[in-house]
């Protein structure tokens, strides 16, 4: 007898669907740098003066020194540098945008910690490490780290 | 009782307040709070943990590895990680673990977070999901059952079940009172119990809303050390003595309707026995209790404290379980007041703790803690009981 999912005559298969409805509660220091990206086309950091680094996105406490750094904002630039990259290949429902596409690691200057965003405006076959980029805004709101839309080369 | 390679200590203890929503921070604030709160309690840095363990329910908030991304929180970063995630024990089998870990000589000082955000999620879209997909699955009707409360009124009559049970509930509701960190604290008094047993809505039979345990959002957060670095690096440490973990899924169906022993009496009488405890009434002074529902909680007290017939019910009616009683149950409130769930079962052993060193808070037993009992529960009756010790006295069996 064959096992298989075609073979139902035999070996039944059970299907499901879960159903996970879920939010997350972005907190104070996310939902001011989503604000601040949405309202004014601002990218925010924030500085931890003990161990000389500026995070983006922002984080209410240092993750290694535990330093309160919610009252260290900075205003980061929009441009950056790519410092690493993929290209995406395949489609699924998930995926913000139809393959192919570049997925990148961008710092963008002033900052410490690079954030990973999608780069267009560029065949995927010329992006570079290095490369500058700038942040590109969304036309209309998702309250997301969606609201910059994209990067391209400057 | 296994070989215990080494004694382990509870050397800092931290808790958030446990609310219905915490909009004001995200999952990782909210676990860097609890941790925060933890090293404080102990006076060490994060330079002084050498493993972190985490956990919470798996699908309750729909995120996946949440132990990676709230290493931003954890204080993980360069650390060696577990996470654990057994359902409602999840805070208990934390520290079954951490014990494990630092008793075997793995690790000298281990935290672990447990830690819940309810509020973000669907538990019963979850909970649906842990049954055997081809038998179970689509009988699931999560976590609420009125089975005890229909025994309960069959063996001890409709009127003292009902009565008792609200006493219960009321009992722990005059304990979150008192608990500034519990989540619930309606202010109830005995006077209501009347009025809450007829109007009270009902979920399931007789199990009705006022019984249930809450869905809050929280963390948790505890550090152990081998007896050497605990002895070192805490004035009061408290020390762990012993733990069983027992569960059992199969037999609801292997054993058909023949009512097998219950994995609280099982967990009991084994760890009773190889401690040498025969009257666990007399030997212990507090027993923090996951008590999901006032019913299971008066149902559980017979089980765990190894009770025949209705000497449970005779002890709350005495008031023996209240916080000057013979044995106090749930000083902070227990789980009908605050159920953050992957810290739920932490916060037994952390508030049991809390009592032996004396800084419980406004919830302090007025008389001396020496030894406790705190119990973890989960899905499809897990059962976790821990014993923890004042002083590094007790006799081997």
């Amino acid at each position: 007898m064959e096992i298989s999912y075609e073979n139902t005559k035999n070996c039944k298969v059970m299907t499901g669907k879960m159903a996970l409805p879920n939010q997350y509660f972005a907190g104070r220091v996310g939902s001011k740098f989503i604000i601040a990206l949405r309202d004014e086309n601002k990218i925010l950091g924030v500085r931890c003066e003990k161990c000389d680094k500026v995070f983006v996105p922002p984080r209410e406490y240092c993750e290694k020194c535990l330093s309160k750094l919610d009252e260290s904002w900075v205003e980061l630039s929009n441009e950056g540098v790519v410092m690493n990259y993929t290209v995406v290949n395949y489609n699924d429902k998930h995926l913000p945008r139809r393959a192919p596409y570049i997925l990148a690691l961008i710092k963008v200057d002033g900052a410490d910690t690079p954030f990973p965003h999608i780069v267009e405006g560029i065949d995927v076959g010329d992006v570079k490490v290095g490369m500058k980029v700038k942040a590109v805004f969304a036309g209309e709101t998702t309250n997301t780290i969606r609201d910059l839309d994209h990067f391209e080369p400057v | 009782m296994g070989k215990r390679n080494r004694n382990v200590g509870i050397i800092g203890i931290g808790q958030t307040e446990y609310s219905s929503h915490k909009e004001h921070q995200n999952q990782v604030e909210m676990v860097n709070e609890g941790v925060r709160y933890a090293l404080e309690d102990a006076n060490i840095t994060l330079d002084d943990i050498d493993c972190v363990l985490h956990g919470n329910m798996e699908l309750f908030e729909m995120v996946h590895q949440p132990d990676m991304w709230h290493s931003l929180g954890s204080g993980a970063y360069g650390k060696d990680q577990l996470r654990i995630t057994t359902g409602g024990t999840t805070g208990a089998s934390l520290v079954c673990a951490a014990d494990n870990l630092v008793a075997s000589g793995m690790y000298d000082v281990v935290m672990a977070i447990g830690m819940e955000k309810l509020q973000e999620g669907h538990t019963t879209g979850g909970i649906t999901n842990m049954a055997d997909p081809l038998w179970f699955r689509h009988l699931q009707t999560g976590a609420l059952t009125a089975t005890t409360a229909t025994m309960m009124m069959e063996e001890f009559g409709e009127e003292r079940a009902k009565r008792a049970a609200m006493k219960y509930r009321i009992m722990m509701d005059k304990h979150a009172c008192l608990n500034p960190r519990a989540h619930r604290r309606f202010g109830l008094e005995y006077d209501q119990t009347d009025d809450l047993m007829n109007t009270s809505p009902q979920l399931v039979g007789e199990l009705r809303l006022i019984h249930m345990c809450s869905q809050s959002d929280g963390a948790c957060v505890m550090i152990f050390a081998s007896e050497e670095k605990a002895k070192e690096m805490c004035k009061n440490p408290v020390w762990i003595r012993d733990h069983i973990t027992v569960h059992r899924e199969e037999t609801f169906n292997n054993f058909g309707i023949e009512m097998p022993e219950m994995t609280h009496h099982y967990a009991a009488r084994k760890l009773f026995e190889r401690n040498g405890i025969k009257n666990p009434v007399e030997y212990f002074d507090v027993f923090e209790m996951y008590d999901p529902s006032a019913w299971w909680g008066l149902d559980w007290a017979r089980e765990f404290l190894l009770l025949k017939d209705d000497e449970h019910i005779k002890l709350l009616e005495d008031g023996e379980f209240d916080l000057d009683g013979k044995l106090p149950i749930n000083p902070s409130g227990g789980v009908t007041a605050s159920n953050p769930i992957g810290a739920t079962a932490m916060l037994r052993p952390a508030e049991a703790a809390m009592q032996i060193r004396g800084d419980a808070g406004p919830q302090q037993i007025k008389k001396e803690v020496r030894h406790a009992l705190a119990s973890g529960f989960g899905g499809t009756l897990w059962s976790v009981l821990m014993m923890l010790e004042k002083d590094l006295d007790w006799q081997e069996v």
